[in-house]
């Protein structure tokens, strides 16, 4: 069973091999072209970790501010709360970050339990 | 300091070790990390939502192995749950992906000098994905040179085999979990990927750069869409970056 978009059989692969992988893949191999010479000591690496580290930190308030699928049911406080709970566990408990992952968790489904939506 | 090669607290087993060791130690490594069952039950996520779209078992197993970026991937199977045009679905996935650029950037300078062949470098690349990178930047700087890339190999291998198990697992239990523990599921990738943001912070730029990027990301995505990852990096990024200078002196 497959989307119309996406045709039958084999086509189907390749679609998906057109659409996914190639407009994917390209952007790692260009990483390692422009990184050839860098060190990570020098002021160009700095900024794009920089970079880096506050683009995956933006699709992650983004994924808590504006869930897709079942976790856009749960109420934002309870999404903000259990965000910022996990935060706080693993950033003044030790640094485990599995322990951040549980405590964010259990927060979630605690407080959607007693508390409603 | 990441920066740093770090030779001093190298683990005990890289003494003596060959790239052969290094390999099996990346593979032993992965299921001592949390990421390792995050990703699983992120991408149990994955096959079900691919479920959902009206995808094949084997389509969402081959979107998986052929992209191994979950942002990208959820993209693409929305796109066609939405009945996109084919243009709207790989412009879509194209923007996830630019986000692997400066990823990869950053985790290269660790996987050179292996002395292995170049293509492997470009091969090894295709595992750039959030768990396997932040969980690379928090490993490699321990280990020696020569021995990183093995390592990593073995290490983002596992990771590789897990995701497709966990794609089809996620396949076949779609629509039979509770929907709070469905909503759980989704909660699990962004609450540890800000927590491996802090683990692999080493200056004052990178702690900016997760401040400043967890409040321009929602913001951008409301008025700007579709450029608002790419613009939270350049701008957040670029701001933690002059602050970080600015407190270095």
């Amino acid at each position: 069973m497959t989307a119309g978009l996406l045709g039958q059989g084999l086509t189907t692969y390749v679609m998906l091999l057109l659409l996914g992988a190639v407009m994917t893949e390209p952007w790692r191999w260009a990483g390692v072209w422009l990184a050839r010479d860098l060190d990570v000591e020098s002021e160009v690496f700095r900024w794009v970790k920089a970079v880096s580290t506050a683009l995956v930190a933006g699709l992650v308030a983004r994924m808590v501010v504006f869930p897709i699928g079942a976790l856009a049911e749960v109420a934002p406080w309870i999404r903000y709360a259990a965000f910022g709970a996990g935060l706080a566990v693993y950033v003044f408990a030790g640094r485990h970050i599995l322990w951040g992952v549980l405590a964010g968790t259990a927060t979630l489904l605690l407080a959607t339990a007693w508390l409603g939506q | 300091m990441a920066g740093s090669d770090g030779h001093a607290k190298a683990p005990a087993w890289t003494k003596g070790a060959g790239r052969r060791t290094a390999f099996l130690r990346g593979v032993m490594s992965a299921p001592t990390t949390p990421g390792l069952f995050i990703l699983f039950f992120a991408m149990i996520g994955f096959g079900a939502l691919a479920r959902d779209a009206g995808l094949g078992a084997g389509e969402a197993v081959f979107i998986t192995a052929s992209l191994f970026q979950l942002p990208g991937q959820v993209a693409l199977v929305d796109q066609f749950g939405r009945g996109a045009t084919i243009a709207a679905a790989a412009f879509a996935v194209a923007l996830t992906a630019i986000r692997l650029l400066p990823m990869t950037v950053v985790l290269m300078p660790y996987l050179r000098g292996s002395g292995l062949p170049r293509w492997l470098e470009y091969a090894s690349v295709h595992f750039v994905a959030i768990t396997a990178w932040v969980e690379s930047l928090k490993r490699l700087p321990a280990i020696p040179v020569p021995l990183r890339l093995p390592f990593y190999f073995g290490f983002a291998g596992v990771l590789c085999v897990s995701t497709i198990t966990a794609t089809f697992v996620g396949y076949h239990v779609a629509g039979q979990v509770p929907p709070l523990v469905s909503a759980a599921l989704l909660f699990l990738t962004p609450i540890y990927f800000v927590c491996s943001l802090v683990a692999t912070a080493t200056s004052s730029a990178d702690y900016w750069a997760v401040l400043i990027g967890t409040v321009l990301g929602p913001i951008l995505f409301l008025y700007l869409p579709g450029l608002d990852l790419l613009l939270t990096g350049l701008i957040g990024g670029t701001l933690a970056y002059f602050i970080g200078r600015w407190r270095r002196k």
